[in-house]
């Protein structure tokens, strides 16, 4: 069933102002916002006038019984009932006030979420040139932080000015109604204020603006620094760094002090103006009550009358001044996600039919085509060739020659600024990313890995919009539909994630057995089966999502064992036992003789762990290991004296980090003096730490002798029979007999550590491993459990070779019509390069193949070479040919 | 203490006589000590170097290949080091070691070997001293030869 209900919803063009913004996407929310308050100002009047009733009318009065709705009350019951209609107008106008503010609470989430997303869906359609000038880092600020406040803004847009402003008037009211000259006296300075306080408020907005430039700028310097650190290191370029952020923190402070300056003068200006009425009261009101024109009792209701006045005008002034914040910081980012040459939003967005796509007999042309990045470069100068969907090219040439620039082009992801390059006489930028992103695919010089799984990144290529639903969970239904219909009411893509995204008619398998087989298949060409293999035994796999495994890996270990303990072989395994120590494995393993589960049993924690230390004194253990810690410190502070303490040897080999190695050199020197009983409590427990990492077969100290080694199994039987019942959760205690779901596969087969010194011992146990695995018949297994592999961010897991081998594996999956290999196989090992060739041409027989080399004698095999140079092709025919023709090839090929 | 026994083995071995005792601690407990059965290859013709490796036990033949088959060259025995001119510059294994009965090695890898030599530049001054005095002696075998070959 294709899902073809579901559209994926992308922004319209973005609004220059905030106010357009916010008028656009929340009109109609807004004027109930607007209604809602004015609706609240009679009851909030009603509520300040009550208590006045009550004072005055009920308590003071006289002239009782009352009769109100054509009741009769006495002066309690009038009291009582006014007190009553006060309690409700209280009541009424919190919930006025709840109402409206949740409103525009919830309206201001929704404009921010709208707006975030229609910067991203913005970002996502940048030309790729665009991402050369801008950074990471001044890109995501931008949409997380720099819009955040925006939100609080948005919601408060009408309201919040309309409700102060409107307590404002009836306040300004009140006061000329009481007495006009007072009134006028009250609010002369306003119109000054209202002059002024814009007018310097502008120099501040706009020191604001250019505080956000620098920061961003700093930010994105930071970026550059964290992502270049190896060069900072490598040509100690530290300094130039640290000057170069000095310098701009430096600007910052300047531009964050001018603020200041100019925000506390405004303030001060505010204050003194406001200060400066309440003096025309006294000398006016008070000269008008001494000459008998104004009574006592009216002045004092004015100045009362003034202060409640300072509340909302000091509140107008702060949305004043959230408005221009707002208003500029839109702009700026608004500006920022407007570059030119965007690709348009019906190519990426919407879902188009009847339009050319890429297939056999289909050919993409290049007539004259031009390709300019900026008025000074101008890679590709007039290229004219065609490519029959069908058929393999190779494209070589000088580096900078244009052939990268061409290869980009073909797989349209550059368009071309002159010239023509078409789809079947289509413009190649008039085609959808959908009708030409479904089938095409493109491997370019360094893979676009995203952090995930290896599998999730395989069919990344195939996964283009939802397909199938995903299955309904019946708890769920409601709550889905709700967050669906909250995403379409922000402009959201209301897509489902969960659905099954995956095309598997373009890779040419049904879902499940058959689609893991394709998959394999492809792994397996591309030779990133064996890699996988290597993940997969290394990766932890709950038994319980895949039954019967447990039981065969169960298997595996037996037929290891019997393979160890076979006379005459030199086990590369020393198998764990409960009843002998390992001297292949850390003492802490050792004592555990398990996995730790969270933190509490973790190597570092071990020292500092009340009930570790209590069994460790039972078995007569802790000072001594104290000692050997000690001795321990003593030999690290003398191995690594002399070096540097940032220098690698120190981290890959030092049981000590860096930083701890003077506070270790200090404890051995006071032990020296003291002996180990003068050390305080916290200096034996960082000893004691130390001991926990030895594997004696590794590290060859001779610290852990016999003697210890027998205590320390008693101390392992302790732990294991008195670990409290609340700790049971923390430790999964290793046994022959069951699979130890926390620990690799390859650590659940071997059961036990691979032994050290022994040469060939690592492919000895591969070898082994490999047999029981096939053996028992988990290989496939072991494969999925690889896929499943983290390849971490931007497959910094990976090796190059592995990360260049996965991204052709997505390209071949998804079956393209045309594929685009750029430059793809420079940092390939050579074995694997060709693998990579034989495959990839194997895999895409019958189909479009572009490849743009590094090296021209990388040609040899492809039926049609074009030689491309300044931008043109120069030369245009199969490798013999051209090597014997004397031409530009002949020359590139003796170069 | 089994890290000082290396510390002996690599200080009777010329390249490292002169380094501090302290160096060569470091070197040992940063380098694998491995363990060769007879008949292992310890390093092959042809293969790309990653290690030398220092014989702290045991004997090992050297094998170049011939036309008609390995033909044994030298003897490698205890502190011997085999393997160092694959790790200074990258040219492929020149010959074939063989152990003849078990062998107890320290394996000091390619990585290893250059960073203890870029922290201590005393060590590369050792290093160029021992090659100068190899290429001496080459010089003069070869002059020999040559000149065995012209009166002869």
């Amino acid at each position: 069933m294709m899902w073809d209900s579901v559209k994926v919803q992308g922004p319209a063009g973005m609004e220059k102002t905030i106010y357009g913004f916010v008028f656009r996407h929340s009109l109609p929310q807004q004027v109930i916002l607007l209604a809602l308050t004015i609706a609240s100002f009679p009851v909030l009047y009603a509520s300040l006038e009550l208590p006045k009733r009550i004072i005055n009318d009920a308590i003071a009065g006289e002239d009782f019984p009352r009769s109100v709705l054509g009741l009769e009350f006495g002066q309690i019951e009038y009291l009582m009932v006014l007190s009553a209609a006060f309690l409700v107008l209280v009541l009424v106008n919190g919930a006025f006030k709840f109402v409206i503010n949740t409103g525009k609470g919830r309206l201001g989430e929704r404009l921010l979420r709208r707006l975030r997303y229609q910067l991203y869906s913005r970002l996502l359609r940048f030309p790729l040139p665009v991402f050369k000038r801008m950074g990471q880092g001044e890109i995501i600020p931008m949409v997380t932080q720099e819009v955040e406040p925006l939100g609080g803004f948005m919601g408060d847009a009408l309201a919040q000015p309309a409700y102060q402003l409107g307590i404002l008037v009836t306040i300004g009211a009140f006061m000329l109604v009481q007495e006009p000259i007072l009134g006028l006296a009250a609010l002369a300075l306003y119109p000054f204020q209202m002059y002024m306080i814009p007018k310097l408020q502008r120099r501040v907005t706009a020191l604001g603006k250019e505080r956000v430039l620098h920061v961003r700028r700093l930010s994105e310097r930071i970026g550059e620094s964290i992502s270049g650190m190896e060069a900072v290191h490598a040509d100690d370029g530290s300094n130039r760094f640290r000057a170069d952020i000095a310098q701009r923190l430096g600007g910052i402070y300047d531009i964050r002090y001018e603020i200041f300056r100019r925000k506390f003068f405004i303030k001060f200006l505010n204050n003194f103006l406001a200060q400066l009425t309440p003096f025309f009261f006294y000398a006016i009101g008070g000269y008008l009550i001494i000459e008998g024109s104004l009574s006592f009792g009216a002045m004092v209701a004015v100045l009362a009358a003034y202060k409640d006045m300072s509340a909302p005008w000091k509140e107008l002034l702060a949305y004043y001044q959230q408005q221009a914040d707002s208003r500029i910081k839109y702009e700026q980012v608004v500006q920022q996600f407007d570059p030119p040459g965007m690709i348009e939003e019906r190519l990426q967005v919407e879902e188009q039919e009847a339009l050319p796509t890429p297939g056999p007999g289909s050919q993409i042309g290049f007539e004259n085509a031009v390709y300019a990045e900026d008025e000074i470069s101008q890679p590709v100068r007039g290229a004219t060739f065609s490519l029959g969907l069908d058929e393999h090219v190779a494209i070589v040439g000088p580096s900078g020659g244009g052939k990268e620039e061409l290869g980009l082009l073909a797989a349209r992801l550059a368009v071309v600024t002159g010239g023509r390059a078409h789809l079947d006489g289509t413009a190649l930028a008039d085609l959808p990313q959908a009708a030409f992103g479904r089938h095409a695919a493109y491997v370019g010089p360094s893979a676009s890995l995203f952090n995930a799984s290896v599998r999730e990144n395989l069919l990344f290529g195939l996964r283009h919009r939802p397909l199938r639903p995903a299955p309904a969970t019946p708890g769920n239904a409601s709550r889905h539909k709700a967050r669906l219909a909250e995403a379409r009411r922000t402009g959201n893509s209301d897509a489902d994630l969960n659905a099954d995204w995956v095309d598997y008619e373009a890779a040419g398998a049904a879902p499940g057995e058959e689609m893991m087989q394709r998959m394999a298949a492809v792994l397996a060409a591309v030779g990133l089966d064996d890699d996988l293999y290597v993940l997969g035994l290394r990766g932890v796999v709950d038994p319980d999502a895949h039954p019967g495994l447990a039981e065969r890996v169960l298997e595996a270990r037996a037929a290891l064992r019997s393979r160890l303990d076979a006379p005459g072989a030199a086990a590369p395994v020393e198998p764990f036992d409960a009843d002998a120590y390992n001297v292949n494995a850390t003492l802490a393993e050792n004592l555990l003789f398990g996995a730790p589960i969270g933190p509490a049993f973790a190597q570092e924690n071990l020292a500092g762990h009340a009930f570790v230390r209590h069994v460790l004194a039972e078995a007569g253990l802790l000072e001594r290991l104290e000692s050997i810690g000690l001795q321990v410190a003593k030999i690290m502070v003398e191995l690594f004296a002399d070096i540097d303490p940032g220098h690698e040897l120190v981290e890959q080999f030092s049981f000590i980090d860096a930083d701890d190695l003077p506070d270790f050199r200090a404890i051995a020197a006071r032990a020296d003096r003291l002996g180990l009983e003068g050390l305080e409590a916290e200096e034996r427990q960082r000893l004691l730490g130390l001991p926990f990492l030895l594997i004696p077969e590794r590290h060859r100290l001779g610290l852990i002798d016999d003697d210890i080694r027998r205590s320390l199994l008693t101390a392992r039987h302790l732990f294991r029979e008195r670990l409290p019942e609340e700790e049971r959760g923390s430790v999964e205690f290793f046994d022959t007999g069951r699979y130890t779901a926390r620990a690799s596969l390859q650590d659940n087969i071997l059961f036990g550590r691979i032994r050290h010194g022994q040469a060939h011992g690592a492919d000895r146990m591969s070898t082994l491993l490999s047999e029981v695995i096939d053996e028992v018949g988990i290989r496939s297994a072991v494969m999925e459990a690889g896929l499943e592999f983290d390849v971490g961010i931007g497959g910094s897991r990976l090796t190059q070779t592995q990360r260049q081998k996965l991204s052709f594996a997505r390209a071949l999956l998804k079956r393209p019509a045309l594929l685009v290999v750029n430059m793809a196989t420079g940092g390939v090992e050579r074995a694997a390069r060709e693998a990579l060739f034989a495959a990839t041409r194997q895999e895409m027989a019958g189909r479009g193949l572009l490849w743009v080399l590094e090296a021209p004698e990388l040609a040899v095999g492809f039926s049609r070479i074009l030689v491309v140079e300044e931008g043109r092709v120069a030369e245009d025919g199969a490798f013999e040919a051209l090597r014997t023709a004397g031409g530009p090839f002949a020359q590139l090929l003796q170069s | 203490m089994a890290l000082n026994e290396e510390v002996e083995a690599l200080r009777a071995i010329p390249l490292f006589q002169r380094i501090e005792a302290s160096k060569l601690r470091l070197l040992a407990f940063t380098s694998e000590r491995v363990r060769f059965e007879p008949g292992d290859l310890v390093v092959k013709e042809g293969d790309i170097g990653d290690a030398a490796y220092i014989v702290l036990e045991g004997a090992a033949e050297v094998l170049v290949d011939a036309p008609h088959g390995p033909l044994k060259v030298a003897d490698i025995s205890k502190n011997d080091i085999v393997g160092e001119i694959a790790i200074l510059i990258d040219v492929p294994r020149t010959a074939t070691v063989r152990a003849t009965e078990a062998v107890t090695a320290l394996r000091i890898s390619k990585e290893l070997f250059f960073r203890l030599v870029a922290e201590f530049p005393q060590m590369a001054v050792e290093i160029m001293r021992e090659l100068a005095q190899r290429l001496d002696r080459t010089t003069a075998d070869l002059r020999e030869a040559r000149a065995q070959r012209a009166g002869g």
